[in-house]
């Protein structure tokens, strides 16, 4: 065993040595939350048996924002240590110097997906990432129980509110403690700007800054959305809430303490596993509307595939991009693990329909998402959104009321625009 | 100085004496001069880097291209509205985070680790055993203890919820680190569990130190144990004490693994080295992180020669 791993890191060492491609070894990070780490580790594999190469899966931080620092650390110091990683939606315009331009390695794929996720991934003309899926915000509930209560399907906010209220109410007079309205995710953390632009743009408040870069977030709707989202904690929702991301809202929902989650579409196949207690009483729906001239909206989310410029096997790394992106990939992933497909011709896919009904029949949403302004501000995104979801979270815990917090967002994203974005 | 005493044909005996003395001069240096190579390698020029970085616009993006700025990153006025870390509304309240951190947590730890060394200095059975076991909570890694308090503190699942609320002590889950009103507290609580042993500790040496004898001549006289507490040990074991405050002083000024991980970047408990690294990394503002960095150095700085200042007076005046 020891003299053939002897030998066998000499065979690479020579190969190495010698300049050849045809024993790359690549580190990949990819999937942190759901089922995407077994998904992608079974891709990986089949790819190494195919093409010979060695490639270690590597476990990265499941919040967004970390990942972006660390990525941010690792490329800052041009270290080849990530070859291939995940790149959230909004970070083209800030990691886009550093990675690899995979035009010349596509073959034209890239027209297969949606133009508007492949203008995302372009960073200055090149294309910097393939898109692996498209996210939107979703509303989870339980089926079970608004029969039980003889309660419809939400449309408004308002009307989520109501229900949620009455049920928790009532499954708490009825023994069950625990119960809660509605979980989201309301940490001051990227996940909340999400959730925040969400509430806004369903009362028609905007997206804070508008596609013209002009800053647009201190207006009357966005203020009565944030207002209403304030009343639910420590009412409907735990105050826990305030430091929740996706996957401890999925573990109250999952474990059957919740009526109403806010959830990305990777929570659908985890929440009908054979071991979730509440297989089978699951709807999904799309967002309820900020009132009767709201509209139904999400939060646009996604992940792309991308390459270090600094890799030292560009040839494999690009080649295991496109494997990974791959229409039969992304048909496996859509039916194994409700990741959404960004192929369009995937949605009308009799497997994959049957498997995740929603992906159909919500196509709207996730066609009209609403984008964080991530192209409006380019590189500033991150300090935006950060002064964003610190002011939506300050309105949430009570510390301000929200008229007053846009007033000083709008001041604070004033400093940080200056001149331009 | 050798050189110019010779020169000057100083007397014999002087000049052996100066010899001896500079003989002894330059081998100390040469002792030293490894630890001061190293300590200028990775604690002088990185710091000096960081100061230069602070005048500078670098950017993560591409570090290639840095220009210097001058003060700029401090404070710059533009079209009438004041930018820079010294106007920040936000840095401002990370220091006052701090500071405030700092003095709660540290004086905590002072009391909790001064009565935990006056029991383990007493005779009894088992002490090597106890002793040891109070370092334990100190022998975790800060990341790892962090997070495990984390779950002990979550307020759907936390163990530290279930208990409070079988025993009856409040009727609903506290959200102990989403709660602003809760979540100073709750890094201060953690912090105070975690170093309090490193306290004991410390004064625990000073306490081992002490004559018996002048215990033996206070009990002779008859002195009420309390008084001789104030009168006797404490101004003794005074300068171990002030050491060990100003050892966690300069810990608890740049705090930044427990707060990071238990409530991440939330402005209620960010200090200032989140602030820095918040800056440096997740906005990519390498110059203006670095600027921040040095003032939070210039404030430890500041701190620490504040508190000596204080201990030494306090000590000068005792022997009257």
């Amino acid at each position: 065993m020891t003299l053939r791993q002897t030998l066998l890191a000499g065979a690479v060492l020579t190969f190495a040595a010698a300049g050849s491609v045809s024993a790359a070894e690549l580190n990949i990070a990819c999937g942190t939350v759901g089922k995407g780490q077994q998904l992608c580790k079974e891709a990986v594999a089949e790819w190494e048996e195919k093409t010979g190469h060695t490639v270690n899966v590597i476990s990265v931080p499941t919040s967004t924002n970390d990942q972006l620092a660390l990525y941010q650390q690792i490329l800052g110091s041009g270290s080849s240590d990530i070859d291939v990683f995940e790149v959230d939606v909004i970070w083209p315009g800030i990691l886009g110097s550093h990675l690899l331009d995979l035009s010349p390695y596509t073959n034209g794929a890239e027209t297969d997906h949606f133009p508007a996720i492949i203008e995302n991934n372009t960073y200055k003309g090149k294309l910097v990432a393939m898109p692996s899926y498209t996210d939107a915000g979703l509303l989870y509930y339980r089926k079970d129980l608004l029969e039980k209560y003889g309660e419809d399907k939400p449309a408004t906010w308002q009307e989520l509110t109501s229900t949620a209220q009455k049920i928790q109410d009532a499954e708490r007079e009825a023994g069950n403690e625990k119960m809660w309205g509605f979980v989201f995710q309301a940490k001051a953390y990227e996940g909340l700007t999400c959730d925040a632009i969400e509430w806004v743009d369903s009362f028609n408040g905007g997206s804070i800054v508008s596609a013209e870069g002009d800053i647009t977030i201190n207006n009357p709707q966005a203020a009565e959305a944030l207002t209403m989202a304030a009343s639910w904690v420590g009412t409907i929702a735990p105050e826990g809430v305030l430091n929740y991301q996706e996957e401890d809202s999925r573990g109250v929902f999952q474990s059957g303490n919740a009526v109403f989650m806010r959830n990305w579409p990777y929570a659908w196949a985890l929440s009908q596993s054979d071991d979730s207690p509440i297989k089978g009483k699951v709807g999904v729906m799309a967002l309820p509307k900020g009132g009767e001239e709201g509209k139904q909206t999400g939060a646009l989310g996604g992940w792309q595939l991308a390459v270090s410029k600094y890799t030292e096997s560009p040839d494999a790394a690009a080649d295991l991009v496109m494997w990974l992106t791959r229409k039969e990939e992304q048909k496996r992933r859509a039916i194994e693990g409700s990741y959404n497909p960004t192929i369009s011709s995937l949605y009308t896919d009799e497997e994959i329909l049957a498997a995740t009904p929603f992906i159909g029949q919500l196509q709207d949403t996730f066609t009209n998402a609403v984008a964080r302004p991530s192209r409006a501000t380019g590189a500033n995104y991150n300090k935006v959104s950060n002064a964003f979801y610190n002011a939506v979270h300050e309105v949430l815990s009570g510390k301000k009321d929200a008229a007053t917090s846009l007033e000083d967002l709008e001041r604070d994203l004033k400093r940080i625009k200056r001149r331009s974005w | 100085m050798t050189l110019a005493l010779s020169a000057n044909g100083a007397g014999n005996k002087r000049m052996q004496k100066s010899d001896l003395t500079s003989a002894r001069i330059r081998s100390a240096w040469l002792f030293l001069s490894p630890m001061l190579i190293v300590l200028a390698v990775v604690a002088g020029w990185p710091l000096l880097r960081t100061i230069w970085l602070g005048f500078t616009d670098a950017n993560l993006t591409d570090l290639s291209q840095t220009t210097f700025i001058g003060l700029e990153n401090y404070y710059v006025t533009f079209d009438g509205e004041a930018y820079g870390v010294l106007v920040d509304p936000d840095w401002w309240n990370a220091v006052w985070n701090t500071l405030w951190f700092t003095v709660v947590s540290v004086s905590l730890e002072t009391i909790f680790g001064l009565f935990i060394a006056l029991v383990l200095n007493a005779e009894f059975k088992g002490r090597g055993f106890v002793r040891a076991a109070v370092l334990i909570p100190w022998a975790i890694p800060t990341v790892v203890s962090a997070q495990m308090w984390g779950w002990m503190l979550h307020d759907q699942f936390g163990v530290l919820n279930e208990i409070l609320l079988t025993i009856g002590l409040i009727s609903q889950p506290i959200a102990w680190t989403a709660d602003p009103d809760t979540a100073m507290w709750a890094v201060i609580m953690v912090d105070v569990w975690k170093t309090t042993p490193f306290m004991a500790l410390l004064i625990l040496a000073g306490l081992q130190m002490l004559p018996g004898d002048i215990y033996e001549a206070a009990r002779v006289d008859g002195v009420h144990p309390v008084r001789v507490f104030f009168k006797v040990t404490l101004p003794l074991i005074k300068p171990a004490l002030m050491v060990a405050i100003v050892f966690r002083a300069l810990d608890a000024l740049r705090i930044f693994d427990l707060i990071y991980v238990l409530t991440s970047n939330s402005s209620d408990t960010m200090s200032m080295s989140v602030y820095a690294r918040q800056q440096l990394v997740d906005f990519q503002e390498v110059g203006y992180g670095s600027a921040a960095a040095t003032l939070l150095f210039l404030i430890v700085a500041v701190m620490t020669t504040l508190t000596l200042m204080a201990g030494n007076v306090k000590l000068s005046e005792d022997p009257r």
